[in-house]
C-alpha cells in the first residue's frame, strides 16, 4: 500500500512550477479575510510565510517560542544564501544550481521540489534587496558573491558573516509591517503543545503560554509548521538552546508522516568541545574554508606532542603538514561538501592525528591566506568570525591556526510533504528545516536560508491558496468542540504526569544521556551493531524519563525545567525513529554513513538499486512499532552518478 | 574557580524581588557565564529549589536573547560580547559577582532575570521596515549602492536588539537601538521614500512607551555588545529634525 502522493505536476521539469501556478485555484480578496491561518515558528520560513500570507489578506496568527521573532536560530547562519543569478558570468544557471543541490544531496531529494527551489532563488535576492537587507557590494555598487562548498561557481550572496541575521531581520521587518497593518497577530513566548485534527484536517493547535503556564486553544483553516530541525536530539549541536523537534513529533503522533529521520548533517567547522559543562557548540562559517586550509600533522608523534602541549602548530614545517582534503580531493580541495569534510576530519582523528587537548580537533589555517591577501583583507572577510573564535577559545587566529571539529548542525529529515508542502494531514503544511523535501541526504552550504525563504515567500503563498480555496465554505473554526477539549485535556495530563514523577535525575542529565547514545551509536559513522545497541538503550531511556525525571517549579508559572522536559520526551521518540531509519538504510549516502557500505577507498557507497527512496515513518500508537512507507525517487531529468569531488 | 553569586530573584512581575547569595565552586575558566549558571541551576534542582530563570537561546552572541546586568555592566565586564560569550576567565577566583536583570521601566520583570522587551518590537512595528510586500520588486542589481554606504548600513543593521543600551542608560533611553534601524534604512536608497515618516513614527512610539531621552553620556555605545556607534544617534536626530521641519507628508498611514 502506498499512501504517499507527492502531487508532482506533469510536464517538463522547467515547466512544472509555471504550470502549477497557472492552474492552481485562487481565493478572492473578500474570502481571504474570512480564512484563518496559524504559523508556528518565526524563523526565516515562518516569518516569511506569515508576512506573505498576511500581505495577501489572510488572517494570520503567528506563534513564537521566544520574546521576539528576531531570536529565531536562522539568525545565527553566517555564510550566505545561494541564488542562480550568474552575476559573475562564471557559468551558473538555474539548471546548475538544481544539479549541484541534487548531487550535493547525494541523489536522495525530489527532483521537482529542488528545481523549483533553484527557480525561485533569484527572486529571493531581489526581495531581500527591496527590503533593505545590506548585502555586501563591490566597488561598482553591485552585489558581491563568494564561493561555497559543493559548487564550482560563485553564487553565494552574503552580508559580512551575518547573512542569516540580515535575512531574518528582513523577514522580521516584513512581518512587523503586517503586524502593524493588523493582518498578522503575534503571540510571543508560546510553545505548541499539540495539533488539533477535526474530521481528518488540521484545524488548530494547543499552546502553553510560557510566561504563566496557561494552556490555550487556537483554531484555523490551515496550520503551518515552521519550527526548524531536531539537531538538539544530540544534546550538543550548533542549534540554539530553544530549538526543538517537539512540534514535529506532535504532528507525527497526530498522523503526519516523518521522512528520512536519519539524515542529519554534521558540520565540519565547529569549535571543539572543551568539557562536561559544555551546553552547545559554536559553528564557524563554512565560508572560512574558502581561504582557510585544513590540516593535521603528517607524523603521528607530532600530533601527540601537540596534544601534550610540547609542540605548537606554528612550529610544524610545511612539509610535515598533511592537508588531507587537498590531498584526497584535488578538484574541490577544502571546498568539498560538508559530509565529506566532516568524515575526513573524524577519520584523521580516529587514526591518531587529531590535535587539541582532547585529540578531537583539526587545524584550519589562514597563514597562506594572510600571506596571499594581507591581514586586512582577511579581516574584512572574516573579522567577526575571528573575533568570535578568539572570545571563545582565547587564542588569536591570525597568529595561530584555528581548531575545528565536526558537530551536529542541521537535519535534512523532517515532516514528509508533497509538492505543495502539505503533510499527510490535509491542511497541515511544513516549511523550512521542519520539512524534508529539498536537501536529500546532505545539504549544501548557503542553501538552508534559500530554502526557508523560498518556501515562505514564493511557494506557500501559492500552494496554500490552492488548499484554502476549498475552505471558503467553512466558517470560523470553533475551539469549543470535542476535538479541542480532548487535545487540551491530553496536554494537561501529560504535563501533570511529568511534574508528578519526582525522580532522581535532572532533565539535563537525561538529555546528556540521550545525546551520548545518539553521538556514539547514531552519529557520524554508523553500523548495524551499534544501531541495534542504541534501540534498546533508547527504550530504556524513555522508561527512565517517565519514571525518574526530577523537576521543580510548577505548571502555572514560567518554568524552564518543564519546557525542557516536554521537549526531551519528544526528542527520545524522535531518536528512536532516527535509529530505526538509520538501521534500515543499508547504504551510505550524504550525511548517513554506514561503515559497512564503503568503497575500497573508504568513500561512501550508495545503493541506488535498493535505497533510492524516501523512508517515510508512520506512527501507529503508543507502544506500537512505527511502520515505514517508501516514496520512490525517480530521476527523469538528471543523470544519477556516484558523487565525485576528486 | 570559586565564586559567590548575588542573584536577583523575583517570582513574577508583581512580586517583591530580593538578592539571594549562592556559592559555586570548581568552575572551569573556559566555562561560559551561562554555563556557570547552568551548573548552579542543576545543583538547585537537585536540592529541589527553583532554578534561576534567565533568557538565552543561541549562545553564540547573535540572537540578542540573553542579557544580564553583571557587576554593574550590561553583559558583564568584557567588551563587545553578549552575556553568553562572556567566559569565567574574565573574573578572578573567589570573586563575588552580582547579577541583576535589565532595569528600565519599559522592560518589566517577568521572572528573576527575565524581562519583557517586546517594547522594542513595538517600535520596529511603527516603521522599522521598507513597506515592500512579497513579489513585484526590481532585480537586486537594479538598485546600485556604493560599497561604502552598504558597509555603513550593515554596521548599523548588526544591532541584535538585546536592550543593553537601554539598561546601560541612566534615562533608559532606546536611542541607540532606534537610531541603528533608522540609520540603516536612511543610508540605503530603498529606505528613502519612507524616511521622513519612519523616523517620526518610531521616535513617537519610543517616547510613548516610556523610554527616556538621550543626554549624551554614551554609556549605550560603551556597553553595546555589537559596538553600534553613537553617530547613529546623530544621524537619527538629523533625520528627525529634517522630517519635522521640511516634510510635508503626514505621518498617518
Amino acid at each position: 500500500m502506498n499512501t504517499l502522493n507527492s502531487k508532482i505536476p506533469e510536464g517538463q521539469l522547467s515547466e512544472k512550477w509555471t504550470k502549477y501556478k497557472a492552474s492552481q485555484k485562487l481565493v478572492n480578496p473578500a474570502n481571504k479575510r474570512k480564512l484563518d491561518v496559524i504559523v508556528v515558528g518565526t524563523g526565516l520560513a515562518g516569518s516569511s510565510a506569515a508576512a506573505s500570507l498576511g500581505a495577501l489578506g489572510f488572517n494570520v496568527k503567528i506563534f513564537c517560542i521566544s520574546d521576539s521573532p528576531r531570536r529565531a536560530h536562522s539568525i545565527a547562519a553566517q555564510g550566505g544564501i545561494n541564488a542562480a543569478k550568474n552575476y559573475q558570468n562564471d557559468g551558473d544557471s538555474v539548471d546548475r544550481l538544481f544539479y549541484d543541490t541534487i548531487k550535493g544531496g547525494d541523489y536522495r531529494a525530489r527532483e521537482a521540489n529542488v528545481y523549483r527551489l533553484a527557480e525561485v532563488s533569484n527572486s529571493i535576492i531581489d526581495q531581500c534587496v527591496a527590503q533593505g537587507v545590506p548585502f555586501a557590494r563591490d566597488y561598482s555598487g553591485m552585489l558581491d558573491n563568494r564561493s561555497f562548498g559543493g559548487a564550482q561557481v560563485s553564487r553565494t550572496f552574503y552580508a559580512k558573516g551575518q547573512t542569516g541575521q540580515q535575512l531574518l531581520l528582513g523577514a522580521y521587518s516584513a512581518l512587523s509591517k503586517e503586524i502593524k497593518a493588523g493582518t498578522v497577530k503575534m503571540y510571543e513566548r508560546r510553545e505548541m503543545m499539540d495539533l488539533v485534527v477535526v474530521d481528518g484536517r488540521a484545524r488548530g493547535i494547543i499552546t502553553r503560554n510560557l510566561q504563566n503556564g496557561e494552556i490555550e486553544r487556537w483554531g484555523a483553516h490551515a496550520v503551518v509548521i515552521a519550527t526548524g530541525g531536531y539537531g538538539n536530539v544530540f544534546f550538543l549541536s550548533t542549534n540554539a538552546m530553544n530549538c526543538n523537534g517537539s512540534a514535529a513529533v506532535q504532528c507525527y503522533h497526530k498522523g503526519a508522516f516523518f521522512a528520512n529521520p536519519c539524515f542529519v548533517q554534521i558540520h565540519p567547522t565547529c569549535i571543539p568541545v572543551k568539557g562536561e559543562f559544555q551546553s552547545k557548540l559554536t559553528l564557524m562559517s563554512e565560508s572560512l574554508r574558502n581561504d582557510g586550509r585544513i590540516w593535521v600533522p603528517k607524523k603521528i608523534e607530532d600530533a601527540q606532542a601537540i596534544r601534550e602541549g610540547r609542540l605548537k602548530p606554528t612550529e610544524i614545517a610545511e612539509e610535515d603538514r598533511d592537508y588531507y582534503l587537498e590531498r584526497r580531493y584535488p578538484a574541490f580541495g577544502n571546498l568539498v561538501p560538508r559530509d565529506i569534510a566532516s568524515r575526513a576530519a573524524k577519520e584523521r582523528c580516529d587514526a591518531g592525528y587529531g590535535v587539541g587537548a582532547t585529540g578531537f580537533a583539526v587545524y584550519l589555517d589562514f597563514k597562506s591566506a594572510i600571506e596571499r591577501l594581507g591581514r586586512d583583507k582577511v579581516e574584512a572577510r572574516y573579522g567577526n568570525l575571528f573575533q568570535m573564535y578568539e572570545k571563545i577559545v582565547d587564542v588569536n587566529p591570525y597568529e595561530n591556526p584555528m581548531m575545528i571539529y565536526p558537530a551536529v548542525h542541521y537535519t535534512m529529515g523532517g515532516l514528509w510533504v508533497d509538492y505543495e508542502l502539505q503533510t499527510t494531514i490535509p491542511g497541515l503544511f511544513a516549511t523550512g528545516e521542519a520539512n524534508f523535501s529539498d536537501h536529500g541526504a546532505n545539504r549544501l552550504g548557503a542553501s538552508a536560508l534559500m530554502q526557508g525563504l523560498a518556501d515562505g515567500y514564493f511557494v506557500l503563498p501559492y500552494t496554500m491558496q490552492n488548499y484554502l480555496s476549498d475552505q471558503i465554505y467553512e466558517s470560523k473554526i470553533s475551539t469549543e468542540t470535542e476535538e479541542f477539549a480532548v487535545a487540551e485535556k491530553s496536554v494537561k495530563e501529560k504535563l501533570e504526569k511529568i511534574m508528578s514523577i519526582n525522580g532522581e535525575k535532572t532533565v539535563d542529565t537525561l538529555q546528556r544521556e540521550l545525546g551520548h547514545i545518539m553521538w556514539e551509536y547514531v552519529g557520524m559513522g554508523r553500523n548495524a551493531q551499534n544501531l541495534q545497541k542504541a534501540i534498546p538503550m533508547l527504550e530504556n531511556l524513555k522508561k527512565e524519563f517517565w519514571s525518574n525525571v526530577r523537576l521543580t517549579g510548577d505548571l502555572n508559572s514560567l518554568n524552564p525545567e518543564l519546557e525542557k522536559a516536554v521537549r526531551l520526551a519528544d526528542h527520545i521518540e524522535l531518536a528512536q525513529i532516527m535509529a530505526k531509519d538509520a538501521l534500515q538504510r543499508e547504504e551510505s549516502c550524504g550525511g548517513h554513513y554506514r561503515e559497512e557500505f564503503v568503497t575500497e577507498e573508504g568513500e561512501a557507497k550508495r545503493n541506488d538499486q535498493d535505497f533510492m527512496f524516501v523512508g517515510v515513518w508512520e506512527y501507529k500508537g503508543k507502544d506500537q512499532e512505527p511502520v515505514m512507507h517508501k516514496e520512490d525517487l525517480k530521476y527523469e531529468f538528471i543523470n544519477v552518478q556516484q558523487r565525485n569531488y576528486k | 574557580m570559586d565564586f559567590t553569586l548575588k542573584i536577583w530573584r523575583q517570582e513574577n512581575r508583581k512580586a517583591k524581588g530580593r538578592f539571594e547569595t549562592y556559592k559555586i565552586s570548581n568552575i572551569s575558566p573556559d566555562c561560559s557565564f551561562l554555563e556557570m549558571l547552568d551548573i548552579l541551576n542543576e545543583s538547585l534542582v537537585d536540592k529541589l529549589s527553583h532554578p534561576v530563570c534567565f533568557d538565552n537561546d543561541c549562545r553564540e552572541g547573535i540572537c540578542g536573547m540573553c542579557g544580564l546586568y553583571i557587576n554593574g555592566h550590561p553583559h558583564g565586564p568584557d567588551s563587545a560580547v553578549t552575556t553568553c560569550q562572556l567566559h569565567m576567565r574574565k573574573f578572578s577566583d573567589g570573586e563575588t559577582i552580582t547579577i541583576e536583570p535589565w532595569r528600565a521601566k519599559p522592560f518589566p520583570i517577568i521572572r528573576d532575570l527575565i524581562v519583557d522587551r517586546t517594547a522594542l518590537d513595538k517600535i520596529i512595528q511603527e516603521g522599522g521596515y521598507v513597506s515592500a510586500t512579497t513579489g513585484g520588486v526590481p532585480d537586486g542589481n537594479a538598485i546600485l549602492i556604493s560599497k561604502h554606504k552598504a558597509d555603513e548600513a550593515m554596521d548599523s543593521a548588526s544591532c541584535i536588539g538585546c536592550g543593553a543600551c537601554v539598561a546601560a542608560c541612566k534615562n533608559a533611553s532606546a536611542m541607540l537601538f532606534v537610531s541603528a534601524k533608522v540609520s540603516q534604512l536612511a543610508l540605503l536608497p530603498q529606505g528613502k521614500p519612507e524616511a521622513a515618516i519612519r523616523v517620526q513614527n518610531m521616535v513617537a512610539k519610543m517616547d510613548d512607551l516610556g523610554f527616556g531621552n538621550c543626554t549624551n553620556t554614551y554609556a549605550c555605545e560603551a556597553e553595546c555588545p555589537k559596538q553600534i556607534k553613537r553617530s547613529n544617534i546623530a544621524r537619527m536626530n538629523r533625520e528627525f529634525i529634517c522630517a519635522k521641519v521640511a516634510s510635508e507628508e503626514s505621518t498617518k498611514r
